[in-house]
């Protein structure tokens, strides 16, 4: 830490640090998410592709689009408050996977052992 | 560390004898963003449960047979406008215009009562149809998943009115501007897991 | 209960009616009969003292983080004196039910017990301590006034208290859940569980969870933003640091806890099908979602233990932590691994091999950084001048018990063992082993080491040390019989026993739940004795144990303001640094203290919340949603007061430093 004593609460005195906001940063934001909307209804109420390949993108659209919310609407920035704001979500990005991902992992594997299903009696003694 | 300041002989300063109080509310917003997050763990969980249980229809209906994608697209619009009036109100915050503030804020909240009168349309059809939240893990999991959402919208609604009604009373000063800032995070936050809905929910529900 | 079937439910009382009432458990019966004797004696003597102003104004309504922080261990402390009386007669029940033997009690109420036993010690016990400890001394060891939202802090204790509160009535108004502290469905389902037991868990857990993950944001933020200057995240005290790393671990998890118990009450009052047996539910799911709290859960509660023990090691060894920055990566390597290992909690239920070895594997990994911290602990001690005072007592019983409870849990995290020994009696030596030895062990630590700085007087040692042997010696004899008999293959919860071989080692163990009686009797004299001989015990310094730390460096209790002024940091051991260079105690030129305001929202919203939850279990809908509305309308009228502060005049803080100066000079 810096020795000056105030440097530890990266701000100045007598002011709350806000985002600032701009008109661009929101007409960019509003644009880009009309459109990284627009595509994904439309691949999926046209269906000019397979079903594979439109669920592969409208994920990926989705994923883009909640960058874009961060970026521009919450001014998600590596800097704001110190990085705190940043270093949470990405710690709470990781729990939210862990938990997805580990339960689908987890309960696929449970119904697939556990589910009540006609076994091949063949193969009983 | 400590050899550094140690071997220093000028006098070292173990007290802030100059010291300022902290300006009110300086951790508020922080605070307000990691509630955000232990929200968006709730919603997490809610996602967890339609993925693992939302293919149980239990010889039910299905994505397939109850979502009206066009409908969706009309409410996905609705939070999308409401986002950019949000934005214009905190830019005419920026400007120091109180009524500007207000009015925008007022926009925003008809998208939202929008969105939630559709959303209401929505469950109401389904639940005449007979696809009610009991009738399989899938509706239950649907209706609880969009139905959390719905309620975070109206407690935003809500917080407009009565954060219009301090504006009112108080104008733009430092706590009105901060409660002006936490509101938009909180409704941007739930734009961002709407986004989740639409996509998981209904798009991918309908893909398959 | 009700073995007959539930009356109707009424418009106006919903399903209450004096049939709640246990007129028919004559143990109730007289517990109820002390309870209230016991509260009309508090109440009369509060009224006759004419203390309710006082209660009312300095502690019910107080935002200091001291005062609050009290309240929080005092709660902890009557929930505890309630869940070992649950204990005790658990231990009394398993010995008594052999040789065709029923016991004293009946399936119903033994079922409610260890029901309750466990909910409270976790959650009413466990946090409330560690919750009231981190609330006491973070703000002091980072330098700081209060925490980042005074009120919030007030808010979530009372909400904490609410949820105990309603977990207490059912003692007396209906009944408990039957289901074992976590509630799996579906017997926790409406079909298998229709009556208000399970409505009183889920209501209690939800108005606390509130409070909990409330705090857990207050700490977080305090931490991040108002350290002392020049205080960057590698010069934090241990304490600090495992503290911070347990809220996160509080903010990340809770809410899975409300969110599954959301669900799961859903499934009890709307008739969905989450966890059902029909209707494409899934029962193990939420076995799934409840681990995915539970196991952060117990981080959540030895974390900030594990930094008191860094803190008392290494001052009553009058030596630098060894290893401070491992100790600062083994606690965070904890906080994100601990995400990683829920499903050892139900190898058993069906996954498949690969699944189990992740987790058995993940398991024993989370072992290491647990284990190096032993060895930091152990080689700040070698060489140290060790003063075997209570607190560094208490702190080399929990490495040697500990250190067993360790081992134990790796040799469950190995799946095929894990199939032999789950559910049994072993896996509860194993977590009392942990949590016994570990989180209360530590909190007895915190408290001998911590009470001399909240009341100005240390703790008498001789009842301390009686209470210390009884629980260490207690704990051994009540726990190592029950390893022995999972061993053997009893399982957990059982009532009554055929086999008349196991009956010895029941009474082992009972006799050991007697001797931690005493210990928790030695402990209640030992702070009734200090309390009486105050002036004897006193310590005027506000460093009784030569601290490194900055609690150490104000006045034992702190003034309100905690600091005249905030002190400036240049080294890890703050308080040791500056007396090691002879800082000078500033003497004048004290300013304004700007500070929060009580404020009586606290307690009564958590009111509403109290009344909500109760109307809920007995389905008094109206009720229910006049106190909901009543909340809500109190919460958004709170906001409508911006003024929540106050000056504190320099001229009171001039008096205030000018006594703790004359008082030194007088020590000195």
């Amino acid at each position: 830490m810096s020795a000056d004593p105030h440097a530890a609460h990266g701000q100045v005195h007598g002011e709350i640090e806000m985002p600032h906001a701009s008109m661009r940063d929101y007409l960019v934001g509003f644009v880009l998410s009309v459109i990284l909307t627009a595509i994904p209804f439309w691949l999926v109420m046209e269906r000019p592709l397979s079903t594979g390949a439109t669920a592969a993108i409208i994920m990926i659209l989705a994923a883009a689009q909640i960058v874009v919310h961060m970026v521009y609407f919450l001014h998600m920035t590596p800097k704001a408050e110190d990085g705190w704001s940043l270093t949470s979500l990405v710690f709470t990005v990781i729990v939210v996977v862990i938990m997805l991902a580990g339960s689908l992992w987890v309960m696929h594997h449970l119904n697939t052992n556990m589910m009540p299903q006609v076994h091949d009696t063949s193969q009983l003694p | 560390m400590s050899s550094k300041t140690i071997t220093a002989e000028e006098p070292v300063q173990f007290y802030d004898l100059d010291e300022h109080a902290h300006p009110e509310g300086h951790s508020t917003m922080l605070g307000f963003w990691i509630y955000l997050m232990s929200d968006c763990l709730i919603f997490a969980i809610l996602f967890a449960c339609f993925g693992v249980l939302g293919a149980n229809y239990a010889a039910g209906p299905a994505p397939k047979d109850l979502f009206d994608l066009k409908l969706i697209a009309l409410n996905t619009a609705m939070l999308l406008f409401s986002s950019i009036t949000y934005g214009f109100a905190v830019l005419q915050m920026q400007m120091g215009k109180v009524r500007g503030t207000q009015l925008w804020l007022a926009v925003t909240g008809l998208f939202g009562l929008g969105f939630l009168g559709i959303e209401l349309y929505e469950f109401y059809h389904l639940i005449e149809i007979g696809a009610t939240p009991q009738r399989s893990a899938f509706l239950s999991s649907f209706f609880t998943l969009v139905g959390t959402h719905g309620l975070h919208v109206t407690f935003g609604v809500i917080w407009l009115v009565v954060l219009m009604i301090q504006l009112g009373k108080h104008g733009l000063i430092a706590a009105n501007k901060r409660r002006v800032m936490c509101l938009s995070m909180f409704w941007h936050f739930l734009d961002v897991i709407w986004i989740g809905v639409f996509t998981i929910v209904y798009l991918m529900g309908v893909l398959r | 209960m009700t073995p007959h079937p539930a009356p109707e439910a009424g418009p106006f009382l919903g399903k209450l009616s004096f049939d709640a009432l246990p007129f028919h458990e004559p143990i109730l019966i007289v517990t109820f009969a002390v309870v209230v004797l016991g509260a009309i004696g508090v109440v009369g003597a509060i009224t006759k003292f004419r203390l309710w102003g006082y209660l009312w104004n300095d502690w019910f309504t107080t935002v200091d983080h001291k005062r609050i922080g009290i309240m929080y261990m005092i709660l902890g402390l009557i929930m505890f004196l309630r869940g070992f009386a649950d204990a005790i007669m658990m231990r009394l029940q398993q010995v008594w039910a052999f040789n065709g033997s029923e016991g004293y009690l009946n399936a119903h109420h033994y079922d409610q017990i260890f029901t309750a036993h466990g909910v409270i010690m976790i959650f009413f016990v466990a946090m409330p301590f560690i919750t009231g400890l981190m609330n006491y001394i973070v703000p002091l060891q980072i330098g700081a006034r209060d925490v980042s939202f005074p009120f919030l802090n007030n808010f979530s204790f009372w909400m904490t208290a609410a949820g105990a509160a309603l977990t207490m009535i059912s003692l007396f108004v209906g009944e408990y859940a039957q289901t074992g502290w976590l509630a799996y469905p579906p017997l926790s389902g409406i079909a298998y569980s229709p009556s208000v037991g399970v409505d009183y868990y889920i209501w209690g857990l939800q108005i606390a969870g509130v409070g909990t993950t409330l705090s857990g944001i207050n700490l977080i933020v305090t931490i991040l933003k108002l350290r002392a200057p020049g205080m960057g995240l590698m010069k934090m005290p241990v304490f600090t640091w495992t503290s911070l790393c347990s809220n996160i671990l509080i903010v990340a998890s809770f809410p899975i806890l409300t969110a599954t118990l959301t669900l799961l009450a859903l499934d009890r009052y709307v008739g969905t099908n989450f966890f059902t047996n029909d209707f494409g539910g899934s029962p193990m799911m939420y076995v799934n979602l409840i681990w995915i709290w539970g196991h952060p859960e117990v981080y959540i509660l030895i974390l900030p233990l594990f930094g008191v023990f860094s803190e008392v090691t290494s001052t009553f060894s009058g030596k630098k932590l060894f290893g401070y920055t491992s100790m600062v990566y083994a606690t965070v390597c904890i906080t994100i691994l601990s995400y990683l290992v829920w499903l050892h909690h139900f190898f058993t239920m069906g996954s498949g091999a690969s699944v189990n070895s992740f987790f058995g594997i993940t398991t024993m990994v989370i072992s290491i950084p647990t284990g190096a911290k032993l060895f930091n602990w152990l080689f700040t001690m070698y060489r140290g001048r060790i003063r075997f005072e209570l607190p560094m007592m208490w702190t080399i019983a929990f490495m040697l018990t500990f250190v067993v409870g360790g081992m134990t849990g790796v040799l469950l995290a190995v799946p095929p063992a894990d199939f032999v020994l789950h559910n049994s009696l072993f896996l509860i030596a194993h977590f009392h082993n942990v949590i016994i030895g570990g989180v209360l062990f530590g909190l007895f630590a915190a408290i001998n080491y911590w009470w001399p700085k909240a009341f100005g007087f240390k703790l008498d040692v001789f009842w301390g040390k009686i209470s210390f042997w009884c629980w260490v010696v207690g704990f051994w004899l009540a726990f190592m019989p029950l390893y022995v008999l999972g061993l053997m293959g009893v399982t957990r919860r059982m009532r009554v026993f055929d086999d008349p071989s196991l009956q010895i080692w029941f009474a082992i163990a009972a006799l050991g739940a007697l001797v931690i009686a005493a210990g928790i009797g030695a402990m209640l004299v030992q702070f009734a004795v200090s309390i009486w001989k105050r002036k004897e015990l006193i310590d005027e310094s506000g460093d009784p144990w030569n601290g490194r730390t900055l609690e150490w460096a104000t006045s034992s209790p702190p003034p309100d303001y905690n600091f005249a002024f905030t002190p400036v940091i240049h080294d890890l051991d703050a308080w040791y640094d500056m007396k090691k260079r002879n800082h000078d105690r500033p003497v004048a030129g004290f300013r304004d203290i700007h500070m929060p305001s009580n404020t009586g929202t606290g307690i009564i919203l958590s009111g509403f919340c109290l009344v909500m939850g109760f109307a809920l279990v007995w389905h008094i809908w109206w009720l229910a949603a006049l106190s909901f509305a009543a909340a809500i309308f109190g919460a958004i009228w709170h906001t409508f007061n911006y003024k929540r502060d106050f000056h504190i005049p320099a001229a009171t803080v001039i008096e205030v430093e000018s006594a703790r100066t004359r008082q030194l000079a007088a020590g000195a």
